[in-house]
Parts: structure tokens; sequence; C-alpha cells
């Protein structure tokens, strides 16, 4: 085991602010490929014309998830220590809901929306300065809805844990589920397209 | 619509291929995913630290973003990773001749009713975020791939609630 390289002292907080630029210069890039700078692109995809987003994510996922299960099972990558954003269902339930609102309403994520504003849509601009605006709006009443955000605190798990199932059965699972997702995707937009 | 047409889009598989890449790296190289929301909330919390000091170093939520004075609000991770996005989105933009002034939107709204629903959108995406711990880049895409539970749960709900309410905002798009 000798990764996560930073984990491992490879290199300190002051370069990994330098990896952070790098690493988001080629998240953006892709983002930008894929078509995801533009809202009527993101939002095509829950009016079944263009299922792009479910394609791009959906291959990130898998190719990722891949990665990271091939060089944990070589020694390469210790996966005890990369970072797990807790489970608490309640408000990610919830916060699901809500953002999924919001794409539809605004066309954008946080992460594609800094994509589009970069290169001069001002819809994104707006919406950047949505989330500023939600962002302290949210911090003001976060006293209040704390309560909430933080019940049923159910730690760093990952769904082989929850499910008592081996790793390697769950990516298989994924993995199916992202390629019958591939082919019914494209299926629904030659449907919906032979409508229009 | 455009007065010349675009180069096409990456092909999806390609371009979620380059994209996990990416994040695989992160985990590598880092050991933590990609992320976006936590940019716009050291923004934030750097922002009403300048404006309101007192005020931004009260607050539970923001505090955190602002720390103990010992590093600027600014330098983290995720702010210098959200610069690189803007930066590698414009370099790609700039190359397939897609970087212009434009509002995106469907023939059907007016543009003060899209940039409307724009600052809405956004401010209901920073509750989602906020609440969840994490956006589509965080959980959705970060926690997806390393099987976590609650990115899981996150990301169908996502879909959920974008499929439940868009007949009522087809307007704005189609």
């Amino acid at each position: 085991m000798m990764t996560p390289l930073y984990k491992y002292g490879f290199f300190g907080e002051e370069f990994s602010l330098l990896v952070a630029f790098a690493l988001g210069l080629g998240f953006g890039f892709f983002l930008e490929r894929a078509g995801f700078g533009s809202a009527r692109k993101l939002a095509a995809q829950f009016y079944l014309y263009d299922m792009s987003v479910f394609k791009v994510m959906f291959s990130a996922i898998v190719t990722a998830m891949l990665g990271v299960t091939y060089l944990g099972w070589i020694g390469v990558l210790d996966l005890d220590l990369v970072y797990l954003v807790p489970t608490h269902l309640g408000p990610q339930v919830v916060g699901g809901l809500v953002l999924g609102v919001g794409f539809v309403v605004g066309g954008y994520c946080p992460g594609t929306s800094v994509a589009a504003l970069a290169t001069g849509r001002i819809d994104a601009m707006i919406y950047a300065l949505g989330i500023f605006a939600g962002t302290f709006a949210y911090a003001e009443v976060y006293p209040a809805i704390k309560g909430f955000v933080n019940a049923n605190p159910m730690g760093q798990v990952t769904l082989p844990e929850v499910f008592g199932l081996p790793w390697g059965l769950l990516v298989f699972a994924v993995v199916l589920i992202a390629v019958v997702g591939f082919w019914g995707a494209t299926k629904i937009e030659r449907w919906v397209g032979s409508r229009s | 619509m455009n007065p010349r047409p675009d180069t096409p889009y990456l092909n999806p598989y390609l371009a979620g291929i380059g994209l996990g890449l990416v994040l695989l790296a992160s985990f590598v190289i880092m050991g933590r995913g990609l992320g976006a929301s936590g940019a716009f909330s050291s923004t934030v919390a750097w922002l009403t630290n300048l404006v309101a000091p007192a005020h931004a170093q009260a607050n539970e939520y923001l505090g955190e973003y602002v720390g103990d004075g010992s590093t600027h609000p600014l330098k983290a991770w995720l702010v210098f990773e959200v610069i690189g996005v803007a930066a590698g989105a414009l370099l790609s933009g700039i190359l397939a001749g897609r970087a212009r002034l434009a509002v995106e939107k469907g023939p059907r709204v007016t543009t003060a009713i899209r940039l409307a629903c724009a600052f809405a959108g956004g401010m209901l995406m920073a509750f989602g975020a906020h609440l969840a711990r994490g956006c589509t880049s965080g959980q959705a895409l970060t926690g997806g791939a390393l099987l976590n539970v609650g990115s899981w749960a996150f990301m169908l709900m996502v879909f959920v609630g974008g499929y439940a309410v868009a007949w009522f905002f087809r307007w704005q798009w189609r």
C-alpha cells in the first residue's frame, strides 16, 4: 500500500492545493466536452430526449469504481483511507429531492454551473449568485434545522457493509445497472425523439 | 439558434470515462473525491466575514468555513479545485468554439424569466446540497464510485425530484 499519496505523506498541504487545481482542470474540461456547460443539454435528461447526464455520470462512476476496486485488490490503494461523506439518510433524501427540483428549475448543479459560467453562460452566473444567496440563507436557518441535519448518524458506511454483501457483488450489480441503463436510455431517447 | 454550428459534444461514454479517470486520480493522489458546493460555502463565509466578521464567526455553519483566522477562508482545497474547473471548462469551450456570452433557455421563455428561474434554482440547489452534505459532484459522483450509502440514496432522490417537477417547468426548456 502506498496510496492515497497525500495520506501517506508524499506531499504537504500547500502542494495539495496545486493538485486540486490540476484535478479541477481535468474535471472542468470533461464536463464542458460532455456538453454540461449548457443548461438545455443538462435539462434534457428530465425530458428524456437526451440522457447524456445519466450516461456520463454512470460511465464516470463505473470507471472510478472499477479503478479503486482493482487498485485496492492488487494492494496499491488503501480504500480505508479514502474519505467517505458520513451517511445521514433523512437529510440526504430530502436534500436530494430539493436538489433535483433545483436542477430542473435552474438548469445546473454547482459543478456544471462553474463550467457554464466560465464559458460565458449568463444564466449560470445568475444561478451561481442564487447559490450564494441560498448558502447564506441556509447558514441563517441552520441553528433551527441542525437537529434534522444531524439526525440518525450512520457514520462512514458503504452499501456492502450495510447489506452484508461482498464488495465485488455490489460492484458487479452497479456495472449491470449501468449497462442495462445505457441500453434503456438509448431506447427511450429514440422513442421520445421519434414522437416529437 | 446559433450563428454557426458548434463542434459536436464528446461521446457521453468517453466523456464519462474521462471524468471517471480524473475522479480515480483524485482518490489515488488525495484520498478524497471531487466536489463543487463546498467552494461556494467557503466563498460565502469569506464574503460574510469581510462585511460582518462578528456575524460570520458567530454563525454555526459559516464559522466552520471561516476557521480560527489562522488560514484564509479561500485557502481551501475545493476552492482551488473549482478554479481549476472553470479554467478547464474555458479551455475546452474555446477549443470547441462554444465559449460565448449567451443565455441557455428554450424558445418559449423570456430571458428575464429564465434568469429568475436560474436564481431560484441556485437557491434551491444550495439548500439541497447543504442538507445532503454534498452535491452532484461531492455526493453522487464521488460517493457513487465508493458505494457510499448516503450518496446512492441522495442520487436516486435527485432523479426522483427532477422527474417529479419536470413537467411543470417544460416551458422553460422546450
